[in-house]
Order: C-alpha cells, then structure tokens, then sequence
C-alpha cells in the first residue's frame, strides 16, 4: 500500500474538502457523493483524510471493530453477549478506509457463511464482508454510478440504518456498520438512479481547475510526492497535525454544538422554497451546519454555516429536471441569496 | 506517409522511442495505448518492449473476454475440492506483477475489466473481494492496450486512455518503416538506475502544464505523465537534469496525441523571419526525435535550441516542437465542436459489456444442472455441500470407498440465475430540413428533451439520428449519458432538404443492431412528412415519398415500435400516412408554445406502451 498524501497538501477542491470533513465529523450526516471529472485527486482526498482521523480503540478479536466506550445496544451481538466491555481487552486501529471494488459479488459485501469453517469443521459461521470491515469508517466505492443497483440498494440501506443484517444461507446475524460512505463517478458515464442521489447526506462537484498556476502547483506538489514520498509527508506533518487535531477537537464539541431555533426555521424556510422532498433535505442541511460549526470552533451555528452547507447539502434534492445542466447549484445559492438579503 | 516525411508526419523513432521509455518504468508511466491493426507492425513494435524488458519481468496477453475470476484471481476449483478447504488462485495481473500487460482489443473491452485495470494502475495492487476470499496483492503494472478501432469506430476508453502515458498511433506505418534498433536493453537497465536520481527544476513542470492548457488538455494526470515522461527520458539518454528536449519529448508523446484544441502560436512567423535557423533547428527537433539520433546529437540539438531561441519564452519553444507533432489528419478534425468529447465516452459499448448485460443481474440461485447450459454457482454449491460432509464421510467411510476430501453430490450443484431485463433503446429520428427548421424544430427539440427525461426515468438507452440536406446521420449512439443526448440536440442545426427515406432507413438500420444486441428498440419519428429528397440523393417530391413509404413498410417488419410526431403547422396527410405505414402512434402537434408541446407528448402513450 502506497503511503497517503497528506491531506493539508491538496490544493484547491475546497468543497470536496470540506464535506468530507463534515462527514468525518458526524457520521449521521450520510455519505459524500462526488461527481465530475476524472483525476481530481477524489480518492486521494479520501485516503488522506482517513490517515488523519485519530486512531480508535477497538474491542481486540472483534472483525466488526466494535468500539468498547459505547453502551451494549451499540456493539456485535458477540460482544454484547461476551464479557462486558470493559473487561475485555481493547486496542487500537487505524480508521479503516475499504474500497469496493467494481464486481465485487454481494457476499463479500455484505457477509457470508464461512466456507473456510464450514467444509473444514462442518461449522455454520458468519464471515463478515467489507461492510464490517468499513464500521467507523470509510467506504469507498468509485464509480459508484456503475455498480449493480442490487448492491447499491443494499449499502444505502445499511449506511443509513447504521446495522447490517444478513439473512442467508440458514444465518441470521446482525451487526453495526456505521461508515461514511463516499461514492464517486462521472455523470458523462451515465448518471445515478434519482433515488440513490437523495440517500447521500451531502454532495459536491468537482472540476478539473482551469488556471495555469493551480495545475502547474497539483502537479508540482503530486511530482515532490512521488519522489520522496516520507520527506514530502513530513514537510506537511505539520499543517496535517493542525488539521487533525482541529478534527478531533471537532468531534469532541459536537454534542455540545447548539442548533438557534432562528437557524432551524431558516434551514426549513430554505428547504421549503427549494421544495426538496422530505425532512431528510433538513436534517442534513442542520446537522451538515453544526458538524462545520464544530470545526470551526464556534459554541452555536450560526446563519454563516447554513450558508455554506446549503448548496452540499441540498443541490441533490431539488425535484430536478434531468436536462437542466447548470441548474441545482444555481437554484441553491438564489434561494439562499433571497433568503438572506432580504 | 512513411518514414521521415512531411514535418507532423509522426516518426517511426517517436513510436520506438514510446517503447523504450516504457521499457524502463512501466508501471510508474502507466503504459502505452497503442493504435493499429494487428500486422507485422505492431508486432515488431511489442517484440521490441518484450527485448527491452527486463527479462524476469513478465509480460502477459489479457485476451478480450477474460473472466473477472481469472484476471483478480479466484477460488481454485480442482485445488478446493482436492484439499477440502478454499484454495485461492492468483489472478494474470497478480502474475504480472513487475511487468506489463498486453490487453488485446482494448477498445472492446468489458468496464469491469478496465475498472480493474484502473484500479490495479492506481493503487498499485490487485485487491480481491469475491468467493469468499479477500486479499491484497502488491502489483506494479504497465498496460499496452491495443486499439484496433477503425475510423468511427469507437476507440479506447477515457477510463484507460486518461492512465496510460503514451498514446502511439502505428496506423501511418508501413513494415519498410520499420528500422532503427534504437536502445539496447543494457541502456534500458542502466536508466532504470538511473531514474531515482534525475533530477527536475519547477520551471520543467509548468511548462508542461502550460503546454498541457494551450493544447485543450484538461486532465491534470496527463500534466503529471508528462512529468514522469520527461524524467525517463532524462534518464534514458544518460542525463541526470531533466532539459529542454525531455520536455519536447513528454509534449511530443504525451500531451499532442490529447489535444483537443490547436493553440494559437503568434511567434512562428516573426521566427521565420528574424530566426530563419533556429526555426529550422526547432523543426529538425521535431522529425528526429533525439531516440533516432542518440545521446550527442540530441544534447547538441538542445544546446542549438537554448543558445539560438533564448529570447522566446521556454513554452512556446516547447508548444511548437509539440504542435508539430500533431499529425495533420489529427488537426482537420479538431474543428471547434468537434473535439475528442465527441468521440465515444461510453467505453465498451460492444461486446462484453452488452453481452453481460444481457446475461442480467444474478438474482439468486437454485438448484440444478449445470450441465443445461446454465452457470454452476461454485461457492452456492459448496456452501450446499458443507453441512453434510461430517455424514458423507461416515458414509463413506462405511462404505470403504475413498474419495476427495470434499464430497460434492448431484443434489448440491446450484446454478446462477440470471434476471434479463430486456433495455429499450429509444431512437429518435429528428427531421432538420428546412421545412421542419422553419416550423419549429425548436419545439420539437423540447419534446424530444422531454422525452428524453421520461426515458433518464426509466433507465433506457437514447439514440438521436438527424437527417437534413441529403442524408441521415447517427449524432448520437445508443448511449445512457443524457448530457450526451442534450449536448448532440443543442449542436443539431437545421435547414436543407428533407431526405426522409434515408432518414427512416437510418433508424431501421440502428433497429437491427439493437435487436442483433438483444436489446428492444422503439423508434420515435419527428418530421413533417415533405419528403423532397430522395435515396439517391436527387429532388422530387412524389418519388422521396413514395420511397419514404417502403423504408417505412421495411421498417414496421423488424417489429419494432414507433410513434409519428407531426412537426408540420397543420396536420398534414403525409405524416399520417407515414404512421399509417409503420402501424405506429400518429400524434399531430398542435401549433402551439413548447410547454402546450410537451404538455401534449406528455399526454401521448408513451413509445413504451404503444402497439
């Protein structure tokens, strides 16, 4: 495995940026859709965000990476059977990012018998797939236009539930899979179903940049990697510090972030012009606030954050006509631009 | 063209020069896209990268319709069965770790094989997640991916094209062509040591990214091949400082195959003028690559270069010596619309990918033969076998025969089954005549937009085809991507005559193909139905009819679906004899603004529920 770039090292892609922090902040914000060109540095963004996230304490022998500081209903069924969890032996992991591969076959998605055990010792077992293995984590899937609905039905299912459960082949097993689900595509190769696009929590566009001095800096910087890749990491170690620690510190204030009853009745006044379907539109758009209030350290959302939120959190929402190109980003901000300036 | 020809003419040294650098770091360079047919050509030039490689480097052929098992790897059957637990396999690209492969008929290729590719390409090892194995095995991997795409044809997949370094168009070459022994493998291995040290200013970096803007090159990992090109060039002819004909060299072969735009270079005049040897030295650049020269003459020409042309900016220097390497064939093409976007975005359109698909998504299992011609399911059937084992082996046992470790019984095979969906392919046959310009082709482009929503809604494939003047042309492929269909639309000019048995013909022809692909067609025709142009191409209002007729009757036997939208003011009795011939829906459009129009094809049955 080739070492991550450093995550501060990544010019430009702002908005990319910025949502998968939001996202890392608070899961419950849904996954990050990412569209657009190719070889804008979307899968390195991901990779280098997950080498940032503190390393987390798991519950040693557990393959779904159950976490010992949380209450029983949240653990495996093995764990929460087992001993309690502060007996049990802890250690620490780095936060896992799972890629799934285009073709990869349901069950190695979502779990299966053990074949292993199963012809060997004539045992009924549960082999975890990468669902587990992705349990506070990441998930990435690229191209994510392109896999199989089967399966994209089924990891949106589980991304927002938060638990798998897998009934096949005479088992029956449950067990927690909370992960940040990235997806990523071009729309030229065909675009999402409709109803996929609304399970991501947030979802930005990128654009390969135009100006010289962008393009001759990502390559500079991308060419100074691959040279040296461990001096170039620890020039950046750093400015990638700040950022992890701004994340953990994030992570940490979240619960205590307040919501202003102001702010939500703007989020729902802005929901409603727009005439997103559903609450799911506003409980992102909140929730997506108060994760970057967190990171910027403020004790209350304010307008500001909603602000900016607004547009990745909603542009995939609006009832939209196919054909219109420029469209929900525009749409987005004029709602806003109404709201707020008048 | 052959040889050292016309300046532009591409060198047989360029494409030998593409096999050398890609000899010494295949994987870091991505590879090469290869364009040509098979021939003694192309096979010169991959016995040349086979003599470059190191000889413990593996090289291996991907045949066209690998399975995924084979290419990731997979549960070997005869190992698991023998040995009573799972067996892995290692996969080609597993096995071609360090080396290249050849992927035959790339153009062809199935997305989940160029996906895997990608991915291997980028991550630098194979990632297995099936069967009920999962393993990660470190892979460093050059492709040669050989394009055999004819004109029109469809080429390679930006998927792969974006990854792969070098783009080398063998098509102008003849065997006679073929010379130049070029560099020895001992070269080849002395610059793969070399490599780590060369070195590269920033101001080597953006050049290439300036070059990479004024050619229309938007991918920024084309700007960083081209990096990677100039230092293994570099190191290839013995340097350890990248210089400027390093530069010409990643412009030449990695940036110039991309353009998509021919920049706007203001100094070649007045160089002709004022610096009539340095624009000829330049020139001489170009046709003799430095790989055709070797080391000396190529440091000489350089050192020509930078002491004779100092006072033009370094970019410009480099920008030439690459635009004069854009064969000219490249440059007619490149008219303002009609850029490489144009060309295929859908990869693998034909072959595998519609042939997997049309095998449907699996939807469960069941027990069976496999014998019938369906698919064994191997781990459904091991899975089914596992329980019974313990008891087989008792039995067995008792019964003193011996046997595998695992005992597989009729009763365990499970098959695959595939749910088909049959895909509708929605051809839309627009009339861009004159008459129908001066109607409302507008209007009737927001219908068939309309349309096309409806058609985004229900997952099915669009085709556009436009006939105008004297014949009918495919704008726009069975595709699924609707920013294809709407850009195609929006670029459909109007005017001319109405040729509208070509126009018909057209669509019965793309019908058939469809059809031969297993999917099922329907065809929506928006004309006014005043034929004026004829098959052969001549003027005359009752013959075009009359033909329009018969290619109508010709097509309404292929079965297929079809629906008439009358463009003309008024109903007019043509556009309904023309359904009438078809057996299809006849839908006359009121004259009316484009949101009554659409309110109105909204209303009609759609294609779908036609009879």
């Amino acid at each position: 495995m080739r070492t991550p770039f450093p995550f501060s090292a990544i010019v430009g892609q702002d908005e990319m940026k910025l949502a998968l922090l939001i996202a890392a902040v608070d899961h419950s914000v849904g996954g990050v859709l990412v569209f657009g060109d190719r070889g804008t540095g979307k899968s390195t963004a991901i990779r280098a965000l997950a080498a940032l996230m503190p390393k987390m304490a798991v519950v040693a022998g557990c393959p779904y990476n159950c976490d010992p500081a949380v209450d029983r209903p949240m653990l495996c069924e093995a764990c929460q059977g087992g001993q309690r969890p502060e007996a049990a032996k802890t250690r620490t992991v780095p936060v896992p990012v799972v890629d799934l591969p285009l073709g990869a076959t349901e069950d190695r998605v979502i779990g299966a018998l053990d074949l292993e055990r199963a012809l060997t010792r004539g045992e009924k077992a549960f082999e975890p797939g990468l669902l587990a293995r992705a349990h506070r984590g990441f998930l990435y899937i690229d191209e994510v236009n392109l896999l199989e609905d089967h399966l994209v039905d089924a990891l949106l299912d589980v991304a927002a539930s938060g638990e798998n459960v897998v009934e096949r082949e005479g088992l029956s097993v449950r067990h927690p899979a909370r992960f940040v689900l990235v997806g990523s595509g071009n729309p030229e190769e065909g675009e999402l179903r409709p109803q996929l696009l609304d399970r991501f929590g947030l979802s930005v566009e990128v654009r390969t940049p135009e100006d010289l001095a962008t393009r001759v800096e990502i390559v500079q910087q991308r060419d100074a990697f691959e040279r040296d890749s461990a001096g170039f990491v620890k020039k950046w170690s750093r400015r990638d510090g700040q950022v992890r620690r701004r994340l953990a510190q994030a992570r940490e204030r979240l619960s205590g972030v307040e919501v202003p009853a102001p702010v939500v009745e703007l989020a729902a006044r802005l929901c409603m012009r727009l005439g997103t379907d559903g609450l799911r539109g506003e409980l992102t758009l909140i929730r997506a606030a108060r994760a970057l209030a967190s990171l910027e350290g403020r004790a209350a959302v304010t307008e500001e954050e909603l602000r900016r939120v607004a547009p990745p959190a909603l542009r995939h929402r609006l009832r939209r006509d196919p054909l219109d190109e420029a469209g929900s980003t525009a749409r987005v901000n004029r709602a806003l631009g109404e709201l707020f300036d008048a | 063209m052959s040889g050292a020809a016309a300046p532009g003419a591409p060198t047989w040294g360029d494409a030998a020069l593409a096999a050398a650098l890609c000899a010494v770091a295949p994987a870091h360079l991505g590879g090469v896209a290869l364009r040509g047919m098979p021939g003694p050509v192309r096979e010169t030039w991959l016995d040349r990268l086979r003599g470059l490689l190191p000889e413990t480097a593996p090289l291996r052929r991907i045949p066209l319709h690998v399975s995924e098992g084979r290419l990731l790897g997979g549960l070997d059957l005869a190992a698991t069965l023998s040995a009573g637990r799972p067996v892995g396999e290692r996969g080609l690209l597993a096995e071609s770790a360090g080396g290249v492969v050849v992927l035959a008929m790339a153009e062809r290729a199935a997305r989940s094989t160029l996906a895997h590719l990608a991915a291997v390409m980028d991550f630098a090892e194979v990632v297995l997640e099936r069967d009920g194995l999962a393993r990660r095995t470190p892979a460093e991997i050059g492709v040669v991916a050989l394009d055999e795409a004819q004109d029109g044809d469809e080429g390679l997949s930006p998927v792969l094209l974006d990854r792969l370094a070098l783009h080398v168009d063998l098509r102008p070459f003849g065997i006679h062509d073929v010379d130049d022994p070029g560099h020895g493998p001992a070269c080849i291995g002395a610059a793969r040591a070399r490599l780590p040290r060369v070195e590269m200013d920033g101001e080597g970096a953006a050049r290439l990214c300036a070059v990479a803007l004024a050619l229309g090159v938007a991918s920024l990992r084309s700007c960083l091949l081209a990096v990677r090109v100039a230092r293994v060039s570099a190191a290839l002819l013995g340097r350890e400082r990248v210089d400027e004909s390093d530069l010409a060299v990643a412009a030449r072969l990695v940036l110039a195959p991309r353009a998509t735009r021919v920049p706007q270079i203001e100094a070649p005049e007045q160089a002709a003028e004022d610096d009539r040897p340095d624009d000829g030295g330049a020139q001489q650049a170009a046709e003799h690559p430095p790989a055709a020269e070797g080391r000396d003459t190529a440091a000489q020409d350089a050192a020509q270069d930078a002491g004779g042309e100092a006072g033009k900016p370094l970019d410009d220097r480099v920008l030439e010596a690459t635009v004069a390497a854009i064969p000219p064939q490249l440059l007619a093409q490149l008219g303002p619309d009609n850029g490489p976007r144009q060309r295929a975005q859908a990869a693998g359109r034909s072959g595998a990918l519609q042939r997997s698909r049309l095998r449907g998504r699996p939807s469960g299992v069941l027990r069976g033969d496999p014998r019938a011609g369906a698919r064994l399911s191997l781990i459904e059937t091991l899975r089914a076998a596992a329980p019974w084992q313990r008891l087989r082996r008792a039995q067995a046992a008792e019964e003193g025969t011996g046997g595998p470790r695992v005992l597989v019984r009729r009763d365990d095979f499970r098959i695959t089954r595939f749910r088909q969906r049959a895909e509708t392919t929605t051809i839309f046959v627009v009339d861009a005549s004159g008459s129908s310009a001066l109607h409302r082709l507008a209007e009737a482009k927001g219908a068939v937009e309309l349309l096309l929503a409806e058609c985004y809604v229900r997952r099915d494939q669009v085709a556009l085809i436009a006939f105008r003047g004297r014949q009918a042309e495919l704008l726009l492929p069975p595709t699924r991507s609707l920013v294809r269909a709407k850009r195609s639309l929006a670029a459909l000019p109007g005017g001319g005559g109405t040729p509208l048995a070509a126009g018909i013909d057209a669509a019965a022809a793309l019908v058939d193909l469809v059809q031969r692909r297993g999917g099922t067609p329907s065809v929506i025709l928006l004309t006014d139905g005043r034929a004026n142009i004829d098959r052969d191409g001549a003027q005359g209002r009752e013959q075009a009819f009359a033909q329009a007729l018969d290619s109508a009757t010709a097509l309404r036997l292929t079965g297929v679906r079809s629906m008439v939208i009358d463009t003309s003011p008024r109903p007019h009795a043509n556009a309904e004899r023309l359904a009438g011939a078809l057996r299809g829906h006849y839908l006359p459009l009121p004259h009316a603004d484009a949101a009554a129009l659409s309110r109105a094809v909204q209303s009609a049955a759609p294609p779908r529920a036609a009879h």
